[in-house]
């Protein structure tokens, strides 16, 4: 069950969806498998054999929704700040050749433009842990690239449209990589697993190769 | 595993609760006969099985153990004879089991009594193969593997052979005379697999809209428990909308942009940003997840309460199987 409230991004929205998702969260409806903020809407995801669901699901969703929504909290900083160091070196950042020619942006300015606005965590989805996040600077707004890498190194941050993606596995993408961090985004053996929820504040942070290598 | 077979892993009910974390649940690709098999051997439901895929592994067992190979028809052996399924086998220690290949259907579940007892990893013991956590280490079962049972599996299993009051008239193997339905194997194909339209359905074209309910659909050899890709009817979309990423779900038909639908299965990415055209009824994906590469199918379009009639219908065969079934293990 999805339940969209707009189809462009806007911050103000998305931050209402975590509240939403946390009230839907405490509810703790059985059958409720799984409560996802996305970017303008929020999923609920149903086990639909479980004993107790409702004769409709989506008249259920639809009452749960409004009346969530109308207990929830407006959107409280969860106070969660993730620092994340990032080393622009154009040996990580495999795309800054490119997205400077596409914005006449110099390649040093594009670190400084980057770390500069405050970011947050959208959503996170795709593979385990990978967040979008929003806030990038309106200048750095480059399109999806026409052809896809097949191999999106490990740790790339890479940007599209007017967000910052952080790979947590290697996979195939299409987004501009300007550089890489060297923490571990998600690691299952950890407390929390993800180093990114939605919702959190995110702090890019500029390092050296040294850094960068000590950190690794 | 002396072989570990095509695309063996472990599996359980799924990893529920992580989604908003990208962490995709995983599970059974055909639950309902994951769930008999479990119910064959006394399980509760949910417990980790083997899923294996079209080429069966060949597995030595250390211990006595009650098993059940349910879902697809494998041509398996057990100790040289053909090995009964849908029902509960009691395996000698040191006997080989051998899963043969698929005859009906793609996927079959070998459940122990007691479950397969990996580390759980974030609540659950199914394998995520793309993100290597989960199962057996977090991979494909391959040669040499060791796989952990519940310890005292000899003697529950025993005991519940005992209960079962097997005979041993259809050949030596220690087993039953009776056997659970296989609800979920593919009729003469194409199969016909229910469907709603999906959010992106009406940004299709006239043509697109038309095609893909009444096209045959074949499943790619590039499909797998991601997604099965299906050749047919290139699919076009009357104006090419940027879609954010959203959401998405077990059973969404998506399209990308070179026209050919994929139909997220159990390994899916948790969202995307591709145009869906349909979701497939909930009731109707284990029946998909049965066919093979080159296997044929149908869409039928239906509506939401539909759907939800045939869910509440599998839920009731499901339950009368997994009654009549405990009613036979005496529990």
């Amino acid at each position: 069950m999805y339940a969209e409230f707009g189809d462009t991004l806007d911050l103000e929205l998305n931050r209402s969806l975590h509240a939403l998702a946390a009230a839907i969260r405490a509810r703790a409806v059985p059958w409720i498998q799984d409560v996802v903020p996305a970017m303008c809407g929020i999923a609920l995801y149903f086990d639909p054999f479980h004993p107790q669901l409702p004769g409709s699901v989506l008249e259920f969703c639809r009452g749960l929704l409004e009346e969530c929504f109308k207990s929830a909290s407006k959107f409280e900083d969860s106070g969660r700040s993730v620092e994340v160091p990032v080393c622009y070196d154009v040996e990580f950042g495999l795309d800054l050749t490119e997205v400077s020619q596409k914005t006449s942006i110099q390649i040093e300015e594009i670190a400084k433009r980057h770390v500069k606005t405050q970011h947050w965590v959208l959503m996170v989805g795709f593979s385990p842990g990978q967040p979008y996040i929003g806030g990038l600077d309106a200048k750095l707004a480059v399109p999806r690239r026409a052809t896809p890498r097949t191999r999106m190194p490990m740790g790339s941050v890479a940007i599209a449209n007017a967000q910052t993606v952080v790979y947590p596995y290697e996979t195939p993408g299409g987004w501009s990589i300007i550089g890489r961090t060297p923490l571990t985004v998600f690691d299952p053996g950890r407390n929390p697993a993800s180093l990114f929820a939605p919702g959190d504040r995110v702090r890019f942070v500029p390092i050296s190769r040294t850094e960068f290598d000590k950190l690794a | 595993m002396i072989r570990a077979g095509l695309y063996s892993t472990v599996q359980d009910r799924g990893r529920y609760g992580l989604q908003h974390l990208g962490v995709v649940p995983c599970g059974p690709m055909d639950p309902v006969a994951f769930e008999l098999a479990n119910a064959l051997v006394g399980n509760r439901e949910g417990e980790a099985a083997i899923e294996i895929t079209l080429l069966g592994p060949e597995i030595e067992f250390g211990v006595t153990a009650l098993v059940a190979l349910c879902g697809a028809q494998f041509d398996a052996t057990l100790a040289g004879q053909a090995l009964p399924l849908n029902r509960p086998v009691l395996v000698e220690k040191g006997a080989i089991l051998k899963g043969g290949q698929a005859l009906v259907g793609s996927r079959a579940y070998l459940a122990v009594a007691g479950g397969i007892a990996t580390v759980p990893v974030l609540g659950s013991r199914s394998t995520y193969v793309p993100a290597g956590f989960g199962g057996h280490e977090g991979r494909l079962l391959r040669a040499g593997d060791s796989l952990a049972m519940i310890d005292g599996v000899a003697s529950l299993s025993l005991k519940r052979y005992e209960k079962l009051g097997g005979k041993k008239s259809l050949s030596d193997l220690r087993s039953v005379g009776w056997s659970s339905p296989a609800l979920t194997l593919p009729e003469r194909e194409p199969i016909v697999i229910h469907a709603i339209e999906g959010r992106h359905h009406a940004q299709f074209d006239a043509a697109a809209r038309r095609a893909f309910f009444d096209a045959t659909w074949k499943v790619t050899p590039d499909s797998n428990r991601m997604g099965f890709r299906l050749a047919g009817p290139v699919l076009a979309r009357s104006e090419a909308i940027e879609i954010l990423s959203e959401p998405a779900c077990l059973g969404t038909v998506q399209v990308p942009a070179n026209g050919m639908p994929i139909a997220l299965m159990a390994d899916r990415q948790t969202t995307g940003g591709y145009p869906k055209i349909a979701e497939i009824a909930a009731a109707d994906v284990p029946r998909m997840a049965q066919l093979a590469p080159g296997g044929q199918v149908q869409f039928a379009r239906c509506t939401l309460e539909q759907a939800g009639e045939l869910r509440r219908v599998l839920r009731e065969r499901l339950d009368a199987a997994q009654r009549a079934l405990a009613w036979m293990a005496g529990t």
